[in-house]
Order: C-alpha cells, then sequence, then structure tokens
C-alpha cells in the first residue's frame, strides 16, 4: 500500500488532462429494452415449466368442452335404452380390428353353452360377437362318474353385436315403413319371427332362434350345425311381408305376429339402431347408465361447470371488491361492523346455504337460480378480505394524499387510484377461485343436493354420481368423468399458482 | 391471553346464537310435511309442534327452541326418517362410525403428512423436493371423491382385498371393522397428508433460511441439532393449531365419503335429512356443523398465543 502511495505521490502537472474536454455531460441511454409489468409476468410465467404445461393442458380440456358436444353426434338429451353403460365403440375403428374402441366387454368361464349361443347371434346376424379368446381352462369334472374335460373359455365380446335382437312391436304403418326402408338400403332390421312357445317358452330371450333340447341349450344336427326354430304361421298379421329374406328361407317364414292391432317383430338392434338415428352406433367414450354418450355427456357438463364458475367469479369478485373496498378505505367502525357481517355469513357452512336456498328458491327463480345465489351470499368473502388488506396497503401512500388535496372525492379515490394498484392480487387470485367453484359445484350435484339436468341436462357432478351405480360392471362410465375433473383440477390449481407468483410484485427479480 | 381467550369464545358463542337463528327461521319458514294420519305418533308430533310454538312469531318458536335444549337438551322429534323418535339419541348413534373413521385417518396421516413436508424442505430444490412438492399439490387439487371411487374400483373390486362398505355393527374397534373401514381412511387420508405437507414444508423452508438457524450453526451445533432444536420448534408455530383443527374436524367427517362407503355416519344422516326434508335433523345438523367449524377457528386462533409467547394475543400495539 504504502509502496503504491509513494508512486503515485509526485505526478507532474502536464500528464494531467480533463477526460470530457470538448464534450457535452449527459447520462447514457439505456442499453436494456424496457419491460413493462404483465411483459415481466407473461416472462417469468413462462419460466414456471409446471404452470406452462398445465396452461396446456387446460386449453385443451376447454377445448374438449367447446368441441366435444359440436363434434359427436348426440346430444346430452339424446339418452338410448337399451345401450346402457356400453364400452366405447366407433364402428370405424373397430373395423380395422386394433383391439381399440371395438365395444369390448370381457366375459369369464364360458362354457361350451355359453359359446353356442354367441355363436348362433353370429351365425344369424352375420355379426360376430366374439372378438377373441382370452384365456381357455380346462378342468376335470367327475360327471355321472366319469371324469370328463370341461373347456371354458374368457373371452371379449363386442358388446353392441352381442346384443343382438329385441322384441319390438310396431303399428302397421311403421311396419311397412321399416320394409321399405330395409328394400331402399339392403339393412335388414326384421328377422324371422320365433314363437316362445317353440323355445321351452322362453319370451325373454330373444337372441334364440334355433331349437333347443330339453335341458335348454342348443340342440344340433349331425353336422353341428343350429336347426332353425322360426314360425311359418302369419297367424293373420294383416301386412304382407315383402322385403328382405334371411338366406335359406323358401318364403314361409313369418316375419311378424299380430299383437293387438300392431305387429310384433323380432328386430336386429343395431340395425333398427341405424333405421332410427341415421348411421351406426358410435361411442368414442361409451354410454353411462343413463344411455347417454359420455363424450358429449363429459363435454356439456365442464361447459356447464366452466361459464358457471366464471359467471360465479365474477359476481363476486365484484362484490368482494367493493365491499373490501369500502371496508379498508373507511376503516374504523364501519370495518368493524362490515367485518362481523363476514364473520357471521362466512360461519354458515356451505351444504346448508345450498340446501335452504334449493329450498326456499329453487321454485321461483330456478335451481340453477339458487344455486347462483348459493355461491353468491358467501363466495365474496375471502375476495373482500383481499381487497381490504390491499386498501389498508394503498391507502395512506402519498399518491392518494395527493390526489385527496386536489379534491377527488372518495369513490374517485377509491376506484380510481386504489383499486388500479390493487386490481392485479386480485385478477390473479381469480385464477384460484374458479377451480374451487368448480370443486363445491361438483359436490352439490353429486350428492343430489342440485340437481340441474333440467337445466344443463347434466354436469360433471351428475355424470360421477350415475357412474357409481355400475361401478363395478361399466367403470369406464365413473373413470372418463374422474379423469376430466381430475385433469382439470390440477392445470387450473397449478395455472393458477403459476399466475399469481408471476403476478406477485414481492419475487419479481427474485430468480433471475 | 386469559382475557383474549374469554373475548373470543364469547364472540363465537355470538355469532354462532345468530347463525342458528338464521338457519332456525330459514328452516321454519319452509312448508311442514305431512304427516301420516294413522300412525300412532302422529298425535304426539301434532302435540310436539303445537308445543313448540309453531304457530307463534318466529322469535318466540327460537325461544321455546332454545328453552328446550338449555332446560332439557330436547333438539325434538324426527318426523319423517325415523318416525316419531328423538332427534339428538339417532344423533348420538350416528357420530361414533364418523369418529372412529377419521380418527384413524388422522392418527397417521398427520405424522406422515408433517415427515414428508419435513423432508422436502430438507431436500429444498433436488428431485425429492420438485416430487412430493407436485404430489402434494395434485392431491390436494383433486376432489377426495374421485380418488374414493379410485380406490374402490382397485382395492375393493379389483383386488378385492376390502369390502365395498362398511361392515355393520357397532364393535369400532375390532379387526374386521377395522378392515372395511380401510378404504374410506385412504381416501380421507390423502388430503390431510397433501395438506400438512405442503404447510410444513413451507413453513420450514422460510425458517431454515432465518438469521437465527445461521446464527445456531456458527455456535457450533451440528446441522441437524440445528433443524431439530430450533427450526422444527418454530415451525411447529404454524402445524400444531392446524393439528387441533384436525382433530375438531373428525367429528365432521365428509359427507361424500360417507356416502361412498356406506359409514352410518353423521355426514350420511344429514344428506338424508336434507333429501328427506327431515328439518329437525337438518337443523340439529346445522348447528353441529356450524359449531365445529367455529371450534375449529377459534381453537386455532387460540392455540397461536398459547404455544408461542411471541405472538401477544389481541394485544393493541
Amino acid at each position: 500500500m504504502m509502496k503504491n502511495d509513494m508512486r503515485n505521490e509526485h505526478i507532474p502537472a502536464e500528464q494531467f488532462a480533463f477526460v470530457q474536454e470538448n464534450e457535452v455531460l449527459h447520462d447514457q441511454e439505456l442499453q436494456t429494452k424496457a419491460r413493462g409489468f404483465f411483459a415481466d409476468a407473461m416472462m417469468r410465467f413462462s419460466k414456471n415449466k409446471s404452470s406452462v404445461i398445465a396452461a396446456w393442458i387446460l386449453l385443451f380440456l376447454i377445448l374438449f368442452a367447446i368441441f366435444s358436444p359440436i363434434i359427436s353426434r348426440y346430444d346430452v338429451r339424446d339418452t338410448d335404452k337399451l345401450y346402457v353403460n356400453f364400452p366405447a365403440y366407433v364402428p370405424g375403428i373397430a373395423r380395422m380390428n386394433l383391439g381399440i374402441l371395438d365395444g369390448a366387454k370381457t366375459f369369464d368361464s364360458q362354457n361350451d353353452v355359453a359359446m353356442l349361443k354367441w355363436r348362433a347371434i353370429g351365425e344369424e346376424t352375420g355379426m360376430d360377437p366374439v372378438l377373441r379368446v382370452l384365456n381357455t381352462h380346462e378342468t376335470e369334472v367327475k360327471y355321472r362318474g366319469q371324469m370328463v374335460t370341461r373347456t371354458t373359455y374368457d373371452i371379449e365380446v363386442n358388446y353392441y353385436y352381442a346384443l343382438g335382437m329385441i322384441y319390438k312391436t310396431f303399428s302397421y304403418d311403421e311396419y311397412k315403413a321399416l320394409q321399405a326402408w330395409q328394400n331402399e338400403t339392403g339393412i335388414q332390421v326384421i328377422y324371422p319371427y320365433v314363437d316362445p312357445a317353440d323355445i321351452n317358452g322362453q319370451t325373454d330371450t330373444p337372441n334364440i332362434w334355433y331349437q333347443l333340447d330339453s335341458s335348454g341349450a342348443p340342440a344340433l344336427d349331425k353336422n353341428g350345425n343350429f336347426i332353425p326354430a322360426y314360425s311359418t304361421d302369419t297367424m293373420g298379421v294383416g301386412v304382407e311381408y315383402d322385403s328382405i329374406r334371411i338366406p335359406g328361407d323358401d318364403g314361409s317364414y313369418a316375419y311378424a305376429t299380430a299383437k293387438a292391432g300392431a305387429v310384433q317383430c323380432r328386430v336386429l338392434y343395431y340395425n333398427y339402431y341405424q333405421y332410427i338415428n341415421g348411421f351406426e352406433p358410435s361411442y368414442i367414450m361409451g354410454t353411462n347408465v343413463m344411455g347417454l354418450d359420455l363424450f358429449c355427456g363429459i363435454g356439456a357438463g365442464a361447459r356447464f361447470s366452466l361459464l358457471f364458475a366464471i359467471l360465479v367469479s365474477a359476481i363476486n369478485l365484484t362484490i368482494g371488491a367493493i365491499y373490501g373496498a369500502i371496508q379498508g378505505y373507511y376503516g374504523g367502525a364501519v370495518d368493524m361492523v362490515l367485518d362481523r357481517i363476514c364473520d357471521v355469513l362466512s360461519g354458515v357452512p356451505f351444504v346448508v346455504v345450498t340446501t335452504l336456498f334449493q329450498l326456499h328458491l329453487a321454485q321461483k327463480v330456478g335451481a340453477i337460480g339458487a344455486f347462483l345465489f348459493a355461491f353468491v351470499l358467501t363466495g365474496w368473502i375471502s375476495m373482500a378480505a383481499l381487497t381490504r388488506k390491499q386498501f389498508y396497503r394503498f391507502k395512506g401512500q402519498e399518491f392518494v394524499m395527493a390526489a385527496r388535496t386536489l379534491g377527488a372525492s372518495d369513490s374517485r379515490l377509491m376506484f380510481k387510484h386504489i383499486f388500479p394498484n390493487a386490481i392485479g392480487t386480485i385478477i390473479t387470485s381469480c385464477a384460484l377461485v374458479i377451480p374451487g367453484v368448480i370443486s363445491s359445484e361438483t359436490s352439490m350435484t353429486y350428492l343430489g343436493i342440485v340437481n340441474l339436468r333440467a337445466f344443463a341436462g347434466t354436469t360433471i357432478g351428475t355424470l360421477l354420481s350415475d357412474g357409481r351405480a355400475a361401478v363395478t360392471s361399466a367403470p369406464h362410465a365413473i373413470l372418463w368423468p374422474s379423469i376430466f375433473l381430475g385433469l382439470l383440477m390440477i392445470s387450473f390449481n397449478l395455472f393458477g399458482n403459476g399466475l399469481r407468483d408471476a403476478f406477485n410484485p414481492t419475487t419479481r427479480g427474485v430468480d433471475d | 391471553m386469559v382475557k383474549y381467550t374469554l373475548q373470543r369464545t364469547l364472540y363465537m358463542i355470538m355469532v354462532f346464537f345468530t347463525i342458528t337463528f338464521m338457519c332456525f327461521v330459514l328452516i321454519r319458514m319452509l312448508p311442514l310435511p305431512v304427516l301420516p294420519p294413522e300412525d300412532v305418533h302422529t298425535k304426539i308430533v301434532m302435540m310436539r309442534r303445537e308445543a313448540l310454538g309453531y304457530n307463534e312469531p318466529y322469535v318466540v318458536q327460537f325461544g321455546i327452541f332454545l328453552k328446550n335444549i338449555f332446560t332439557k337438551w330436547d333438539w325434538g322429534l324426527s318426523e319423517i326418517l325415523y318416525y316419531g323418535q328423538d332427534v339428538w339419541s339417532i344423533f348420538v348413534q350416528k357420530l361414533p362410525a364418523t369418529m372412529v373413521v377419521n380418527l384413524y385417518s388422522i392418527i397417521w396421516t398427520i405424522p406422515v403428512g408433517i415427515a414428508l413436508g419435513i423432508f422436502a424442505a430438507l431436500k429444498k430444490n433436488t428431485w425429492v423436493d420438485y416430487t412430493i412438492s407436485t404430489l402434494t399439490m395434485v392431491v390436494i387439487s383433486v376432489p377426495s371423491f374421485v380418488y374414493a371411487f379410485l380406490i374402490q374400483y382397485l382395492f375393493c373390486y379389483k383386488l378385492q382385498w376390502f369390502p365395498f362398505l362398511m361392515k355393520g355393527g357397532t364393535d369400532w374397534f375390532s379387526w374386521p371393522m377395522f378392515i372395511s373401514m380401510v378404504p374410506a381412511i385412504l381416501s380421507l387420508s390423502f388430503g390431510t397428508i397433501a395438506g400438512f405437507a405442503r404447510t410444513t414444508r413451507a413453513e420450514l423452508t422460510e425458517v431454515l433460511t432465518s438469521e437465527f438457524m445461521l446464527l445456531a450453526r456458527t455456535k457450533g451445533l451440528t446441522k441437524t441439532q440445528a433443524t431439530v432444536r430450533h427450526a422444527l420448534r418454530n415451525c411447529f408455530v404454524v402445524i400444531v393449531p392446524a393439528i387441533f383443527g384436525q382433530f375438531i374436524g373428525i367429528l365432521g367427517g365428509s359427507l361424500i365419503i360417507e356416502g361412498i362407503f356406506g359409514i352410518p355416519g353423521v355426514g350420511g344422516l344429514t344428506l338424508k335429512a336434507i333429501t328427506g326434508l327431515d328439518y329437525n335433523i337438518f337443523i340439529l345438523s346445522t348447528c353441529f356443523y356450524t359449531a365445529i367449524g367455529l371450534a375449529a377457528s377459534l381453537v386455532v386462533d387460540i392455540s397461536y398465543g398459547f404455544i408461542d409467547p411471541r405472538i401477544r394475543m389481541g394485544s393493541k400495539k
């Protein structure tokens, strides 16, 4: 140190020069690009990987909700009485034999008789229901004193083909129209009639078209073929059958039987469905217990949930902001009284609020109106608390005082000067309010406290409670709505968290 | 401190009565159920209604209602579901099922939740932390009934480890009873674990970065010593009140989970009272849930002051 000082001590005067001789002194221009608050927040949001992924998933789910009811051939009010709890099936993809969307349902331990019955359905309709054999079990059974090998099969069945025939009653006009349609399209709907008396008197098994032995198993001829049990007696039907006949019919089979001014037929439901709807059944996610297309149902339910949640948040935001602004701005006794009101309202359990509103208001403003009121009654409280806190933070600051000195009125101070400062925090917390609303709405419709079937057709909560009826036989009916709801909740919360962190000015610049 | 506690308690009681009064009036305003004319209890119920002042103004009715509760602990008779039976005794029968299931659930979830939180905080910004935090986030977001379905489908149907519904009977602490409760306990547990893990992690990471931790290390404590003696103690200021709140919450249970697993508890009773419009049960349930909610927040509030002497509750400055 000392040495340095010594060396710098005797510098001749002529070696000194002014740094900025003949120059104008000015600040250097900023080299960095100016970044606004919003751009900064977006930048920090995009750094948060999980939130970005969540945002994309959320976008996908919202698009799903918008478009799935449009894409789907069904409406949320279209319910099929027979395709109930049916697995996913799209005919075009099913025919490609990829093992997906083929309406497959597993049937375990099918014995030989059962296998024959499956075969018979395929033989008559030309649509073989058995897709594939998964397992073959061989067991040795003692039968009448001898050891016999019994084979059972685990098979996958196309459930739509497996439904096969139904008995259906038509008026004479309908019967004629159906025949005309058959002739036009070449698709056979009506199959020869089988009199229950000829099949051991079974009236509820329209799929049996062959002769049975005394034990109820199909009776086969020498070549192992089924022996048809079709009726030949027309029993005075009144309308001639003049349309497609099955192969092997010499014109003597009867295709209908008279039934009190109408005719009863054996109808292949898969083709009858085409006659009614104009297309083959096609359920991307299967159907639920109401026979509703889940693909459309989830979309419609999600539409409702999202719109409802946004509406509720908007109303609560407005009420909460005004209430919180008054509390925070005036403070003192006003704050205390208003705070006590909040305490009382927030103490009432939400189930109770919803129930009471349903009981009192549902008659007057409809279930949906009463539900909305229930959400609004207590929903704004958290928003008011948030606004109040922000107002306490800003109301003593200089810019407010300056505005007041200039003669600004109270409401002007509140909403023109203080509120804009607090709005970032409030808006971003809204992103976390929406999933909360969806969650409570789903719980209430699931529990059946609120029934919105008449208003919205269905909701996710309704779908879940419908799906619960068949959780073992048709798990897909509860799985899809659950997955949708789970994903929606997760992505909404992650997205909301990311947004809140990004807009939070206190964490600004921390991670850089 | 004592004064503050008393003040808070009194205030909570006032809030409770205000809410009760509001709900009471709203429920009494509803049209009364039509009674079956030939039933032997009808006469009793009609007389009870007369005695309860159903034709008087609502304030008088509320007065009679309170008087009956305070003098005889009489909450009225069930008019639909359990025709002619005393509401309180029905309610008390339902309470143990709810409490036992919730008790089993929180007994193991609170330690696990806290442990996960501590683990995540100590391994902050490693894959352990990310995994725990993400899972926590996911579990908190998804409504509990969604994984109730999953559990029921997977464990009760596919694997057949547990029965579908809870076993009947009142042998609350027997082994078969416990087994039949496991699915419900699991469904209730995930949320609690995640909640505690999140709180603990957030609190502990904050404490670990504070100045006195640096001092503790500087004066020669090992990392474990410093964490256990200083950091954990401080972070328990937040966690212990939450535990108290949770314990009060076991009374309440969950409407949905009880429905899914057929637990004969208060949640199911409330739901049945709502759908069956049994007003007296509904009033009792309302009071019960309100009281639990208020008591939980009161206990959480007060326990802060008792646990952490630095927090002076209710002091002006």
